[in-house]
């Protein structure tokens, strides 16, 4: 009797909780629906009163002048550009080293690795001033290529690949090693394919750390023709208050958002699992 | 598994074009690629930048002249360098047991099948895909006076509008709150994976003793999940250590330098009065304090394992 009191109590309480992450969770959301209202009122309303923004009339003129005049669409471009070419390089470095060093033996292997581990542990302020001379010496700033290089040096990837080539039984390389394929052909033809799910993980998690990374692209890219979508975003924060393009400022915000938001909501289930991925290893 | 290979090796034909078990050291051309950018882009860097630590630049025409520890000793009575790494840890503290706490909480409330949780998560993992400079907007609209949905929130009730960019307490947890919002669904779906992994059996013995929620959460979930939370702890120290974006765009450092960061020193120093030197000893400082912070809590969790 008692154990089924308990029982009923705790339905109860599981109703309590949930209502409560349902509350928290719409407070989570508030900001950007504000956002996004405010990017369809009209300027000069704004300037009076941000108040205005539960009042009708709404308008689509903000998001009409970013098509007219905005750099926007150039930013986007060059981020679309460093992220999936950063992207891209990161799971081929990774895939290769992952596979040399979990399938394979060569001379000083272990020493090797264990050099590579401890590079998870430098943080990118510990080099960045340096970095940034090199790049200067090389004339290489406001480059896409200067944009892509500087995360390839990432520990992080190869990590996880090695993980993973590491999951894999040994048996189906030793199977095509009896049909005397290369190592190379046995890394592209039979383990890459296998590896399909660590692809996906290790190329969400490169893409959106390079859409979104700030700090390098701030000081690397100074023309604004370079710029990457997070670094112009942030030049046309100057000024904020003052500013007689409130709404137009958050639909330009809202466009930069979108697309990584869309992005999310369609891989939503992929990238979740990526993390969680990712955690488990 | 090596072992019951091994005899196929040897009775092959040496000598084959094809792979072969054991060492080979053109296997080493795997890692090649990766390890030119490594070395050249992280681990020369890293040096380099240690010895640009130890040099005076000249402002104007950045010629360096070698000047000791002299980098280090400016820094150390520095008020406002002292500030920022006071301001850092501040941060740290502020941010990392509530990523722990509400990440946790959260993922114990969610780790449900069915839509409304997969709903759920997905609205508190949402913002973390959002770039800094998109965040700054959103909150700047919340927190700016008179502008702000909290300030007009606050407004209906009749309390007058707080200044919390503007105010010297305020600043920075006003940033901490923000990066909370911001990136709560990383250590969220940590925990959730964590959970996960936790053998039913466990909690159907425990519902058999009838163990009380707070008592089935100290004694089944903690102990199951204490890898995670180290390596949220960890990762978090890390991570807040390296505060920028967010108090670059929300206050400048301001107000009063009073949420001023490590990096965002380092930033304005290296990159605005490109004082190299001094920047990059900034820079040695901070990957000194973030190393010997996850390694306290590293082996402090060691221990407790232990």
């Amino acid at each position: 009797m008692a154990h089924a009191q308990k029982i009923v109590g705790r339905r109860a309480g599981d109703r309590v909780i949930l209502g409560a992450v349902i509350f928290l969770a719409f407070l989570w959301v508030v900001p950007v629906l504000w956002v996004l209202i405010l990017s369809f009122k009209a300027n000069s309303e704004l300037m009076l009163s941000t108040g205005s923004a539960f009042r009708l009339p709404y308008t689509l003129k903000n998001y009409a002048d970013i098509l007219a005049s905005s750099g926007v669409f150039r930013w986007f471009f060059n981020s679309v550009v460093v992220a999936s070419l950063n992207t891209l390089a990161t799971l081929i470095l990774a895939s290769l080293a992952g596979y040399g060093f979990a399938r394979t033996e060569f001379p000083f292997k272990n020493v090797i690795f264990v050099l590579v581990l401890l590079g998870l542990a430098i943080p990118e302020q510990a080099v960045i001033i340096a970095r940034h001379q090199m790049f200067t010496d090389w004339k290489m700033h406001n480059t896409y290529l200067a944009l892509i290089l500087p995360g390839l040096s990432n520990a992080f990837g190869v990590f996880l690949m090695t993980q993973y080539f590491r999951s894999i039984p040994m048996d189906i390389d030793e199977a095509a090693m009896l049909d005397n394929a290369s190592r190379f052909k046995i890394f592209w033809r039979v383990l890459l394919p296998l590896t399909i799910p660590a692809q996906a993980t290790l190329g969400i998690f490169t893409f959106l750390a390079c859409w979104n990374d700030y700090l390098w692209p701030l000081i690397s890219a100074t023309k604004p023709e370079m710029f990457t979508l997070t670094v112009g975003i942030a030049s046309t924060q100057t000024n904020f208050a003052q500013s007689e393009g409130l709404g137009f400022l958050m639909a330009q915000a809202v466009f930069a958002g979108l697309p990584v938001f869309i992005v999310y909501l369609f891989f939503q289930r992929y990238i979740i699992q990526a993390v969680a991925g990712a955690a488990i290893r | 598994m090596t072992a019951t290979a091994a005899p196929a090796t040897v009775s092959r034909p040496a000598r084959t074009p094809g792979a072969h078990i054991g060492p080979d050291w053109r296997n080493g051309l795997f890692i090649v690629p990766f390890l030119i950018v490594y070395l050249g882009l992280l681990i020369y860097p890293l040096f380099w930048g240690m010895w640009i630590s130890l040099q005076q630049y000249d402002m104007f025409d950045q010629s360096a002249i070698f000047a000791g520890f002299a980098n280090f000793k400016r820094l150390m009575g520095d008020g406002i360098f002292l500030g920022t790494v006071r301001n850092t840890f501040l941060f740290v503290l502020m941010t990392v047991p509530a990523f722990v706490i509400i990440g946790l909480a959260l993922a114990l409330a969610l780790n449900r099948e069915g839509r409304t949780g997969a709903t759920l998560r997905a609205v508190f993992f949402g913002a973390s895909v959002l770039s800094v400079t998109i965040v700054t907007i959103i909150w700047k609209m919340m927190y700016l006076p008179g502008i702000g949905l909290i300030s007009r929130a606050l407004g209906v009730v009749g309390i007058a509008p707080i200044p919390f960019l503007t105010s010297q307490n305020m600043a920075l947890p006003a940033i901490a709150a923000t990066t909370v919002w911001w990136i709560i669904g990383l250590p969220m779906m940590l925990f959730l994976a964590a959970l996960q992994q936790i053998p039913g059996e466990l909690y159907e013995a425990a519902a058999l003793d009838s163990a009380g929620r707070w008592r089935t959460l100290w004694s089944i979930t903690l102990p199951s999940i204490t890898r995670t939370l180290v390596v949220v702890v960890i990762y978090e120290i890390v991570a807040q250590f390296q505060l920028f974006g967010q108090t670059l765009l929300l206050t400048q450092g301001g107000p009063n330098n009073s949420s001023r960061s490590i990096v965002l020193f380092i930033y304005e120093t290296g990159f605005r009065d490109w004082n190299l030197g001094y920047a990059a000893a900034a820079s040695e400082i901070l990957f000194l304090l973030m190393a010997v912070a996850a390694m306290v809590q590293y082996i402090a969790s060691r221990r407790r394992e232990a």
